[in-house]
């Protein structure tokens, strides 16, 4: 029996495994290349983007207070919601007080923790995905893979038959040009009909509130033009200081998730529309969500809530790449999910304590965290953490016999003299069950019998 | 009850940090892409930037209506304040221009003529703040969407489009036509906003 992640690891078709590796792969070369272009040193801009992050993490409280207040001065309502339950309902809530019946929303990580879609429908309300790859996933009743590329799992023929069963086209094309066309098609009749728009937010300014929200299709724009009613979802560690920080944040989300200097639509609310626009939402609500947020403060891993959800690290991952997304079985996969998810909805540790064991610690995640998030040593961190409060390790070999012989410089002496003469052993075939477990994961090496320490020693001399 | 809890949850932790992290120091101007902003002349480099996010920057009014004909785009919205320099320009080249958005017609519109406000020379990037726009619906539902640009508006770099911010409750940055690669990582325009995105300077 292994752990569950790397169960599904074994277990990933060919089809889906492929699909995740050409997408995260065509991301990571995309990002390096133009962050290189346009910057002599981007590694100095994302050290300084977390050192912002960290200054506002440390003094929450303040710029969270801030931000309600300008919003609130610019005739935002604005909420607090400690759990999920309380975010659902307070959107809810809202819907319903404004007698809205159906809605569409664009895509936010924070409504994906709280599946807010199946609440909502199951209270009544008609609630659409309108970012093209979260409408497929709610038309296949699916979760999403990755956190910028949601349905990076599936590839053209799975979705054209999608539309066909669904009724979105009349009938199977699989050109990507057509299936774009039909969702046109279809969402714009919905986005017509639609009395509420809601969002998530990429960032909230604490000095004049105002709320970012990034999209490339302008499907949160669309979404907001035709409606009355805006209903923004933020996590309270979106907050940053000042305006003038947006030009760090936005210039390496864009670049750092899909290679893109800027995302196409770049959208900055802080309130109601304005009087002599015809266009847009009269009422706007903002629900602050906590939601196992300041837990993760209070933790030894804080340093994950400076992410800005941009998805390198999971494009760069070799584990990520080769499991998918689902593997790790929360709304955030790869390096980000593995730290994030086991810590994040307070109750998760330890069903999800394998997920930061499925890691070499290789470091790209944070080589490549626009907000340099140092996620192998928070990786480290929550296995510490599994080792204290002894949750078993499904699968995992005894160390202890190679704890014994490396803490013991006379017997790995010994040992690796003896190792020569493994070679000449069947070992693949040698019936000790760690060995069968471990070879089954790795392949053997030849022994050299400790020439490397003795060309050492010889070279010290 | 939720907010106090979240406060209170927040100051357990922030009030008791060893040391707390100070706000760095530094200039905005680091975030400039120099590479990008190599032609001292703005509707030049904002030219260069806009065309390299498959954006469609044109001098001439002449010059859009042969587009608009010549890609069979016929009906479309024009901001009334843009008739007269506009509009009426391209009636004369036989298109036909409409000064109301009705929206119970979404999809009759074929390009839609509305102002942009500014725009970034870095980034090549559209600006519509909605003090000074007309229907936000006009820029997103037409295939085409042509954003009128006075060259003293454009601005330099990001940073400096967001220091002018001002009272806005809405600001919009339109960096290309809308995209998507969701399907397989292929790069497909016109999602739900416009499949072509044009700056007409004036």
């Amino acid at each position: 029996m292994a752990q569950q992640i790397d169960q599904y690891a074994r277990e990933i078709s060919d089809e889906k495994q492929h699909s995740v590796i050409d997408g995260s792969s065509k991301g990571t070369d995309k990002r390096y290349s133009v962050l290189f272009h346009d910057y002599e040193d981007p590694n100095s801009l994302r050290k300084l983007a977390g050192a912002i992050k960290d200054h506002t993490l440390h003094h929450l409280d303040e710029y969270l207070e801030k931000a309600e207040k300008a919003l609130t001065e610019r005739g935002v309502h604005v909420h607090f919601a400690s759990t999920d339950e309380d975010a659902r309902q307070a959107i809810l809530g809202i819907l319903q007080q404004h007698g809205v019946k159906q809605l569409t929303k664009s895509k936010s990580m924070a409504a994906e923790e709280i599946h807010l879609n199946p609440f909502l429908i199951e209270n009544g309300v008609e609630c659409l995905e309108s970012d093209l790859g979260e409408f497929i996933i709610q038309l296949d009743g699916d979760e999403p893979s990755h956190i910028v590329k949601p349905i990076i799992h599936k590839n053209r023929r799975g979705i054209a038959n999608t539309f066909l069963r669904e009724g979105i086209a009349p009938d199977y094309n699989d050109d990507p040009e057509t299936i774009t066309r039909r969702a046109r098609v279809h969402l714009r009749e919905k986005y017509m009909l639609a009395e509420a728009g809601i969002t998530g937010a990429n960032f909230v300014c604490a000095d004049t509130g105002r709320l970012v929200l990034v999209t490339n299709e302008g499907n949160s724009r669309f979404g907001m033009a035709p409606v009355k009613l805006h209903i923004a979802l933020v996590g309270i560690e979106k907050v940053i200081p000042e305006e003038r920080d947006l030009s760090v944040f936005l210039n390496l989300l864009g670049r750092s998730a899909t290679g893109q200097q800027l995302t196409v639509y770049t959208e900055f609310i802080n309130g109601p529309k304005s009087e002599n626009q015809p266009d847009g939402p009269e009422h706007m609500h903002v629900v602050f969500m906590d939601n196992g947020r300041t837990d993760v403060l209070a933790s030894n891993c804080r340093e994950i809530l400076r992410c800005i959800r941009c998805s390198a690290c999971q494009n760069v991952c070799p584990v990520y790449r080769q499991a998918s997304g689902h593997a790790y079985r929360s709304v955030y996969g790869g390096p980000i999910g593995a730290v994030l998810s086991p810590i994040l909805f307070g109750k998760r540790f330890p069903e999800l304590a394998d997920l930061p064991k499925a890691s070499s610690l290789c470091g790209a995640c944070n080589e490549v965290c626009p907000v340099d998030i140092p996620i192998p040593d928070l990786l480290l961190r929550l296995r510490d953490k599994a080792k204290r409060e002894e949750i078993p390790s499904e699968g995992a070999i005894p160390m202890s016999p190679f704890a014994t012989l490396a803490t013991s410089p006379s017997l790995w002496r010994t040992a690796m003299t003896m190792s020569k003469a493994m070679n000449h052993l069947p070992i693949e075939v040698a019936p000790i069950k760690p060995l069968q477990d471990w070879l089954g994961q790795r392949t053997l090496p030849e022994s050299h019998g400790g020439d490397f320490r003795k060309w050492l020693k010889a070279r010290r001399k | 009850m939720s907010r106090s809890q979240i406060f209170s949850k927040i100051r357990q932790t922030t009030d008791h940090l060893a040391e707390k992290a100070a706000y760095p120091s530094y200039e905005t101007s680091v975030m400039h892409s120099n590479v990008k902003l190599k032609q001292a002349d703005l509707w030049d480099a904002f030219s260069e930037n806009f065309k390299a996010v498959n954006g469609r920057p044109m001098n001439s009014v002449q010059q859009l209506a042969e587009f608009l004909d010549g890609n069979n785009q016929k009906v479309g919205y024009c901001d009334p304040a843009l008739y007269e320099t506009i509009g009426k320009a391209l009636e004369a080249a036989g298109l036909k221009v409409e000064t109301t958005y009705d929206r119970d017609r979404y999809d009759d519109y074929q390009f839609g003529i509305t102002r942009a406000t500014g725009a970034i020379a870095e980034s090549g990037s559209l600006i519509i703040d909605d003090f000074k726009t007309t229907y936000r619906l006009a820029a997103l539902s037409p295939w085409v969407h042509v954003g009128v640009l006075k060259k003293s508006e454009i601005h330099r770099t990001i940073p400096d489009a967001i220091a002018a911010f001002g009272d806005a409750p809405n600001i919009i940055w339109c960096t290309g036509p809308s995209k998507t690669a969701d399907v397989e990582g292929i790069l497909i325009e016109g999602v739900h906003g416009p499949g072509e995105q044009i700056a007409l300077l004036v």
